[in-house]
C-alpha cells in the first residue's frame, strides 16, 4: 500500500506528518519511507536513516562526434530547449537546458550524436531503525527533477507500507510523486493560506484519480475554515495535530512530533486502520 | 527604481506575511507575488481588486489528430517519456520535446498554443499587485515568474515608484533562479530548524553566485536559539549584510486568519522586529553603509538591530 | 561591417531594447552604406534558451558584430566560439547606436555582463 503525503503549500508540516506516520506504523510491521522532496529533502533530519548506499542518477546529454559532423545544424533546429548552438566549425552543447528527449541523436543525418550522460543528483538509502529509507538530493540549480523522483519511486516493494513525501505544491514533480499512489493525505494550515492552496491540491489529486483525505497541522480555533471547505466539496477530514510550541521546537531539534507526544500515534495508527478496513471491503 | 526579492528556502518560514508587513511600512511601490505554484501574497493586503488579467502561454505540447494518424506506433516508441498511450498523449507526461511531431510520417501530430496559466493585475490597500497562478500539473515556472517581475517593473517605470518588493518562490530550483537575477537586494526568512539552516545555506550560495547583496532575518527565533546562532554565524560566513530575528508569536497567524498584515494586528516585539527589518533593509537598498551587524545578545533585550 | 543591434521596433529611429535574449526585433544593418533589415527577434517568446536562440539565429544570418545591451553567458559563449565580436552600452536609438559602433566609442565585451537567468553554466564544446 502507497501512502504520498502531500500539501498544495509548503511549510504545513508534510514531512512532520509523513515521519510520524512511518514512525507509527513501523510498530505494527514493515514500513518504506521515501522522500520524493528531492529539491529540499527533510525526512532524514526527523528520522535519522544509517546511510547504507549512494548513488549518482543521471539523464542523458548529447555526445557530438566531429569528425561525423558536418555542422548542418539540423539537431539545434529540432532542439526545443536550445540546448545545442550550430557554429560553422562547432557545435556547442547546453547540458543543463537538456530535456533528454534523444531528438538531435535521432535527426541527426550523419549519426554524429552519442548517449553520453549528466548527474542530475543522487540516490541514497539507509534504515532507521526497521524503517527502510530512500531519498534523493537534487543537484543545486538543476531543473530536471523527475528522472530522480521516478529513481526513489522505483524502490516502493510490494506487501509492504510505503509512505511517500511528495514535494510542496502542485506542479509537475508532484504529480509525478503522487500518481500511482493507492491514497493521498492533504496536510494543511488552518489559515487562509492554508485553503487557498489545499483547494489547489485537492484540485490535483482529484484530476490524478488518488482517493484524498485531509489532516489539519496546528490545528485550533480556526479549523473552521478548513472544515467548511472539506464540507462543501466532500473530502474526508481525517484528523487533526493541534498547534503545539513545544512539538514546534522540538522539529528544530530534528525530534518527530509522535516522539515529542507519543499520544498521538493513535491518530495515525486510527487512519492507517480505516484505510486497510476500506482496503479489505473492496476486495 | 530598486527590486527587493523575498526568499525562503524551506516554505513556511514567513515570507508572505512578511511581505505583507513590509507593503505597509513602504511607500512609492509596486508589489510583485512570484510564488506562482502558491500565490498567497493578495489573501492578507485587505481590499484587493483585481483589474485585469492576461493569459501566459506555456512550452506546446503534443497532441494527436486522429484522422491523419496511421497508429504506426513510432511516436510510441521514440517518446523518452512515456508519454504517448494509444493515440492520446498525457500532457503531465509531454514534456514539449516535439520530436513526435518531427518524426511523424504523415504530419499528425500537432503542437497547438496552450495557455499555461494567468498574470493578474490587481490594487490593493498597500499599492499595485501583479500576481499569476500556474495552472495544476503545468511547468516552466521560470518563465512565469520572469513574466511577472518583468510586468512590475513596466508598472514601476510608469508610475514612477521607487520599489519593487517581490515575494518569491520557495525552494531553490530554477523559479528562485529566474527572481534571483537582476535583483538589488535579497531578504531570506528562515527559521532555526536543521532544515532551515540547510536551505538557506542553499540560498545563500545562489545569492553569491547570482552577485545579489544578502540579508537574513531569523523568523520565530526562540523556538531554538542555539540554531539561531547557527545561522547568524553561517550568515557571517558568507558575508550576509545585515541579519535580524523576530519571535514566535501566535499573534502572526491570528493576523493571517483575519486576512491583516501582521504589523497592522499584532503587537509589541513581533511588531518592533519588523519595522527594524525594514530600516536595516531601507539603508542597504539606499546604498549607505550597512548597519553594523553585532550579534544581538549584545544589544540586549531588542532582537533586532 | 553586418550588425545586430537590439531593437524595440523596426526602423533605424527605434529606441534600441536592453535585454538581449527578449528585444522583440533585430535591426541587421550594414554599416557601409546603411542598408537594413528588420527581422522578430525568434528568442523573444520562447519558453527557455532564448539567448541561444537569438545568437544561433544571427550566426546562421553571418552577422560580424552584434550590440546589446544585456547578455548572458549562453548567449556570450556562442558568439565567442563563433568568433562574433559584441559590443556593449547601446543607447538611444539604432542610428545613434550604429554611429557610436563607428567612432568606435562602445565597449568591447570580453564576457557576459547578465548572470544566466537558467542553470548556472556556459555552453560547452559538444565532443
Amino acid at each position: 500500500m502507497i501512502i504520498a503525503v502531500a500539501s498544495g503549500k509548503g511549510g504545513t508540516g508534510k514531512t512532520t506528518v509523513a515521519a510520524s506516520l512511518a514512525l507509527s506504523a513501523a510498530e505494527k510491521g514493515p514500513v518504506q519511507y521515501l522522500d520524493c522532496d528531492v529539491e529540499e529533502p527533510n525526512g532524514h533530519l526527523l528520522l535519522h536513516p544509517e546511510w547504507r548506499q549512494s548513488r549518482p542518477v543521471t539523464v542523458f546529454v548529447p555526445v557530438i562526434a566531429r569528425e561525423k559532423c558536418n555542422y548542418c545544424g539540423r539537431c539545434a533546429q529540432i532542439c526545443a530547449f536550445h540546448a545545442l548552438a550550430v557554429l560553422p566549425e562547432e557545435v556547442l552543447v547546453f547540458p543543463e537546458l537538456c530535456h533528454g528527449c534523444g531528438g538531435c541523436r535521432y535527426f541527426c543525418r550523419q549519426e554524429a550524436i552519442t548517449e553520453g550522460k549528466r548527474e542530475i543528483g543522487r540516490l541514497e538509502k539507509g534504515l532507521a531503525g526497521s524503517i527502510q529509507f530512500v531519498h534523493g538530493r537534487l543537484r543545486i540549480g538543476e531543473a530536471m527533477s523527475t528522472p530522480l523522483i521516478e529513481a526513489v519511486k522505483e524502490n516502493a516493494a510490494p506487501d509492504i507500507l510505503t509512505v511517500i513525501d511528495a514535494p510542496p505544491g502542485t506542479s509537475c514533480p508532484v504529480i509525478k510523486t503522487v500518481t500511482g499512489a493507492d491514497f493521498c493525505l492533504l496536510v494543511t494550515e488552518p489559515t487562509p493560506f492554508g485553503l487557498h492552496d489545499l483547494a489547489l491540491a485537492v484540485k490535483m489529486v482529484r484530476e490524478l484519480a488518488v482517493p484524498c483525505g485531509v489532516v489539519i497541522n496546528r490545528s485550533g480555533k480556526w479549523d473552521h475554515l478548513i472544515e467548511e471547505y472539506c464540507r462543501r466539496e466532500q473530502v474526508p477530514l481525517l484528523f487533526r495535530l493541534p498547534a503545539d510550541r513545544e512539538v514546534a521546537a522540538a522539529y528544530s531539534r530534528g525530534i518527530p512530533a509522535v516522539a515529542a507526544r507519543p499520544e498521538w500515534k493513535t491518530r495515525f495508527l486510527n487512519f492507517l486502520a480505516s484505510l486497510e478496513g476500506k482496503d479489505r471491503c473492496a476486495s | 527604481m530598486r527590486e527587493l526579492v523575498v526568499l525562503s528556502g524551506k516554505g513556511g518560514t514567513g515570507k508572505t506575511s512578511i511581505c505583507a508587513s513590509l507593503a505597509v511600512l513602504t511607500a512609492n511601490k509596486v508589489l510583485a507575488d512570484c510564488d506562482v505554484d502558491a500565490a498567497n501574497l493578495h489573501l492578507v493586503l485587505e481590499e484587493t481588486k483585481l483589474n485585469t488579467s492576461s493569459p501566459f502561454y506555456g512550452l506546446p505540447k503534443a497532441r494527436i489528430e486522429e484522422t491523419r494518424c496511421l497508429a504506426c506506433g513510432l511516436c510510441a516508441h521514440l517518446c523518452r517519456f512515456n508519454a504517448v498511450r494509444g493515440t492520446r498523449i498525457s500532457s503531465t507526461d509531454c514534456e514539449g520535446c516535439a520530436v513526435c511531431y518531427h518524426a511523424c510520417p504523415v504530419g499528425a501530430i500537432e503542437l497547438p498554443p496552450r495557455q499555461a496559466g494567468e498574470i493578474y493585475f490587481s490594487q490593493t490597500k498597500y499599492g499595485p499587485l501583479v500576481h499569476a497562478a500556474l495552472g495544476v500539473a503545468e511547468d516552466n515556472s521560470g518563465k512565469l515568474v520572469t513574466a511577472v517581475r518583468q510586468q512590475a517593473r513596466r508598472i514601476a517605470e510608469a508610475e514612477n515608484r521607487e520599489l519593487i518588493i517581490t515575494d518569491g518562490p520557495p525552494g531553490t530550483g530554477c523559479p528562485v533562479i529566474s527572481c534571483l537575477s537582476g535583483a538589488d537586494l535579497v531578504l531570506i526568512v528562515t527559521e532555526p530548524t536543521r532544515s532551515g539552516l540547510h536551505d538557506l545555506e542553499r540560498v545563500l550560495e545562489l545569492a553569491a553566485f547570482f552577485q545579489v547583496k544578502a540579508a537574513v532575518c531569523t523568523n520565530k527565533w526562540d523556538l531554538n536559539p542555539e540554531i539561531t546562532e547557527k545561522i547568524e554565524a553561517l550568515c557571517r560566513q558568507h558575508n550576509v549584510s545585515f541579519t535580524c530575528r523576530l519571535p514566535y508569536d501566535p499573534q502572526v497567524a491570528e493576523a493571517v486568519c483575519n486576512a491583516r498584515p501582521a504589523v497592522q494586528y499584532c503587537s509589541g516585539e513581533t511588531v518592533e522586529g519588523i519595522v527594524s527589518l525594514w530600516d536595516g533593509l531601507r539603508t542597504l537598498l539606499e546604498n549607505k553603509t550597512a548597519p553594523d551587524n553585532r550579534p544581538p545578545e549584545q544589544e540586549g533585550e531588542n532582537a533586532c538591530l | 561591417m553586418k550588425v545586430a543591434v537590439c531593437a524595440q521596433d523596426g526602423s533605424l529611429d527605434a529606441a534600441v531594447d536592453q535585454r538581449f535574449g527578449r528585444c522583440p526585433c533585430l535591426m541587421l544593418v550594414d554599416t557601409e552604406n546603411m542598408q537594413w533589415e528588420a527581422v522578430p527577434n525568434p528568442g523573444a517568446n520562447s519558453s527557455g534558451g532564448a539567448g541561444i536562440q537569438t545568437a544561433q539565429f544571427l550566426v546562421d544570418r553571418r552577422v560580424e558584430a552584434v550590440l546589446v545591451g544585456r547578455i548572458g553567458p549562453k548567449a556570450m559563449s556562442v558568439f565567442q566560439r563563433a568568433g562574433i565580436r559584441v559590443y556593449g552600452d547601446i543607447a538611444g536609438t539604432v542610428r545613434e547606436t550604429i554611429d557610436m559602433y563607428r567612432r568606435g566609442v562602445l565597449p568591447l565585451l570580453l564576457e557576459a555582463n547578465s548572470p544566466t537567468h537558467a542553470g548556472m553554466e556556459e555552453g560547452r564544446s559538444g565532443r
